[in-house]
């Protein structure tokens, strides 16, 4: 695996980048820093919280995010494991059902297909099939989604994928306090759940309110968060779509078209009540999204709505912006194409609008 | 390194060496060596041995098989005295009617499905003495994960003849809740996982769970991972192997090694020296080998396997060797694939009760009069008892709804009142009277 280019990739891909008007005014956290602290936070609040994976301990983990932990609470909490994703995932499952809350590192999601039957025919089935006497409170975390030139095996999202099975909870944080906020709820969370990250924004610094740094910050699970009002469309989104998202509303105000963006942070659970309300203010929808579009997280939004009164308030049909339906390129303007850009999604809200674009805009002069 | 056959040229100097070593005491000696590297002696971080430069490809005809443990020949006589684990008369009769007890439901189960009572079962016939003997060695605190095949574990730690039936029948006295096929029992109470029908998922989770254990303070109970000759060609088996050693977990890992994988017999499903043979060299973790027909055997063995893991924080490979009497499960005819004359042979003067019956017949402990009674008093319970689970009534249908979530979530209780409104308007063509109100 290339484990070593991911590396590079990562760090080749930190670069600051904020959406915020207030950001120079507020706190600013990384999200590798949000990850960290949630870490340490619940390390030192529950002392049956361990985390385990591939070079977590001493090398601080390859992306840095449990970077001091393993000097900080020793060999027994912070476990270097071999490389085998079948085995760690294995053994946090069995250390979740005797009674420990384990944070299990995949150095990327790539790698959880090795260990994919311990996570959902372990994992996520055994609370039911024991009939409710063995629990699995784990969470599965780690890098998801396509990073930078790591081509098609390493550039997967398993949104989709996971998000699939019940008995799990999947979550997508976006910024900074979705990370910090969320992780902290998975770890306290009695189910499984697989927690997605995206490696290109670990070191990206978000503005963060002054409660983000709280010992007790929680982001409830199963609802999504509204980062941007507007009446005109609603851009709905999860992980690094959401920058997308944010910079394409930024574009469309420029034309006098005022979209709501949608940070769904919960994947499953899925806050439809929240798209929804959404839907019957805007009366149009895109979905967004880096992963590939067959059942896709879009592909549930649309079903979900056509199963609903929603349905009625649509003005169009909705339209799904997804990541290519090929394996991820390798070749860098490629691999560019082949993920929903801003220009992209500019185009798609033009065309789900229609001749209303005008209108919207004279109304808005 | 008793099991070598005979000393190969390149490994004469590590032998000495390791004589030499023991000699002087363990394994500081061994660090004081190795960070002063002598000119035929290796210091690589990944193995430290000597040099040789005569070239010798090492044969695992090289070694000898690691020899099997036995307290008690085909006839119920003990060998070695010393050997003798000195039970008392009530113990060993326990053990003899547990065996007897798992043997005749097995039975009788197992006919059951034939008629189409139960979708499937398993039954456990050849392997009754390894999994009373082990059961038998062990606390009650101690943490079991089976595979399937380990009914016997279960009936030694007082799992009742209706709580057998129950789960098989999947009614509402089922601890499972009808969630799961016959045969995947489990007892919180009983401390016994779950069972989990993919192959070999319980290995490196009941080294997980010996963990978890050995972070306890003042810890006393160990993980007893139960998995058969088949479920260690997994790779789940490795990091089993891999993980218990490298961490130091107080686990048994218990390989029931009966010969056969469904239809594929152990000589295709592996070419080294059974599952013991991984142990000491491959994994670099304590093993121990018994003949597994054989009652005293297990249990002493098991005895002494626990005190090692619970003292020194370490696992143990343990390997017990009997024969799978019965099909692999209702889904499979053995007879296909080996002849009926072998199984005949483990049936009879190989078969782990008649072994242990002969030795009680020796100590005169043995009434057959008494002992033919309490198999007929068995049949009858298992019997009446398969009536009786069959008329209860299911779980309430709305438990299907429970236990994907610890909380329930809104899409789930949404769709359980629109199934309770759909009942509700079309009750007359549902089966409602099965099920618990």
């Amino acid at each position: 695996m290339l484990r070593t280019r991911l590396i590079q990739a990562a760090s080749s891909a930190q670069r600051a980048f904020s959406t915020s008007q207030k950001a120079l005014a507020a706190k600013q956290m990384t999200v590798r820093d949000a990850l960290n602290s949630a870490l340490d936070d619940e390390l030192a609040r529950d002392d049956r919280v361990f985390i385990l994976g591939e070079e977590v301990a001493q090398y601080d983990g390859a992306y840095k995010v449990s970077r001091g932990l393993w000097k900080k609470y020793g060999d027994k909490r912070v476990i270097d494991t071999p490389i085998t994703e079948m085995g760690f995932a294995g053994i946090a499952v069995g250390a979740a059902m005797a009674g420990l809350r384990p944070v299990c590192e995949f150095m990327t999601w790539n790698f959880s297909m090795q260990a994919i039957d311990h996570i959902i025919n372990s994992a996520a089935k055994t609370f039911y099939m024991s009939a409710g006497a063995v629990n699995v409170p784990i969470v599965f975390r780690g890098p998801n989604g396509a990073a930078s030139g790591v081509a098609a095996q390493h550039s997967q999202c398993f949104a989709a994928w996971y998000a699939h099975c019940p008995g799990l909870k999947v979550l997508s944080p976006y910024d900074a306090e979705d990370a910090r906020g969320l992780l902290k709820s998975a770890i306290r969370d009695p189910d499984p759940v697989v927690f997605l990250e995206n490696e290109l924004v670990y070191g990206t610094a978000f503005p963060v309110a002054d409660n983000v740094a709280d010992k007790d910050f929680l982001v409830p699970i199963g609802k999504a968060k509204i980062m941007r009002p507007g009446k005109d469309i609603t851009l709905v989104a999860h992980s690094k779509a959401v920058e997308t998202s944010l910079l394409a509303a930024a574009e469309l105000a420029k034309k006098g078209i005022e979209a709501e963006v949608i940070n769904l942070r919960s994947i499953r659970p899925l806050d439809t009540a929240t798209i929804f309300a959404s839907v019957r203010k805007t009366h149009h929808l895109v979905t967004v999204e880096n992963g590939w579009p067959q059942h896709g997280v879009g592909a549930e939004i649309c079903a979900r709505i056509m199963e609903d009164q929603t349905f009625f308030e649509l003005d169009a049909p909705v339209w799904r912006c997804a990541g290519v339906d090929v394996p991820m390129p390798y070749a860098k303007t490629l691999e560019a194409h082949a993920l929903p850009r801003v220009q992209d999604l500019v185009e798609a809200t033009l065309k789900v609008l229609g001749g209303k674009v005008g209108k919207a805009a004279a109304a808005n002069k | 390194m008793s099991f070598l056959r005979k000393s190969v040229n390149l490994m004469g100097s590590v032998a000495r060496r390791q004589q030499h070593l023991k000699v002087i005491g363990g394994a500081t000696a061994a660090r004081d060596f190795s960070s002063k590297p002598s000119d035929d002696y290796a210091n690589f971080p990944g193995a430290k041995a000597p040099f040789v430069s005569k070239l010798n490809l090492i044969q695992p005809e090289d070694y000898a098989p690691i020899p099997i443990y036995r307290v008690m020949d085909q006839d119920g006589y003990i060998a070695d005295e010393s050997q003798d684990p000195q039970l008392g008369r009530e113990v060993v009769e326990k053990m003899f009617r547990d065996m007897v007890l798992l043997n005749t439901m097995d039975k009788i189960l197992y006919e059951s499905q034939r008629q189409g009572r139960i979708s499937f079962y398993m039954t456990n016939f050849g392997e009754e003495a390894s999994h009373i003997g082990s059961a038998a060695a062990l606390e009650m605190r101690d943490l079991i994960y089976g595979q399937y095949r380990e009914a016997g574990v279960l009936v030694w730690r007082g799992f009742r003849i209706d709580q057998f039936i129950d789960q098989c029948y999947g009614n509402t006295d089922d601890l499972g809740r009808g969630k799961q096929m016959p045969v995947h029992y489990g007892s919180r109470e009983l401390n016994f996982v779950t069972i989990s029908s993919p192959l070999s998922t319980q290995m490196p989770q009941a080294v997980g769970a010996a963990y978890a254990m050995k972070l306890r303070p003042d810890n006393d109970a160990c993980v007893v991972c139960y998995f058969g000759e088949g479920a260690a060609s997994e790779g789940d088996a490795h990091a089993a192997f891999n993980f218990a050693a490298t961490l130091g977990c107080p686990t048994i890992l218990f390989c029931r090694n009966n010969g056969f994988a469904i239809s594929t017999p152990s000589h295709e499903q592996y070419k080294g020296d059974g599952i013991a043979g991984r142990g000491p060299m491959g994994y670099g973790i304590t093993t121990i080998r018994v003949d597994g027909t054989d009652v005293f055997a297990v249990y002493n063995a098991m005895k002494a396997a626990r005190e090692y893991v619970l003292k020194e924080n370490k696992p143990v490979v343990f390997e017990a060797l009997a024969y799978r009497v019965g099909h692999h499960s209702t889904s499979d005819d053995s007879t296909a694939y080996r002849p009926a004359e072998e199984i005949e042979i483990w049936n009879s003067v190989e078969h782990p009760i008649s072994k242990l019956k002969r030795y009680m017949v020796h100590k005169g402990w043995f009434d057959e009069t008494v002992e033919n009674e309490y198999v007929k008093d068995i049949r009858k319970k298992v019997l009446k008892q398969i009536a009786v689970s069959e008329k209860k009534l299911k779980p309430n249908w709305r438990e299907m709804f429970e236990g994907v979530y610890a909380e329930m979530p809104d899409h789930l209780i949404e769709q359980r009142s629109e199934l309770e409104k759909h009942i509700e308007a079309h009750k007359e063509h549902y089966p409602l009277k099965n099920f618990e109100k």
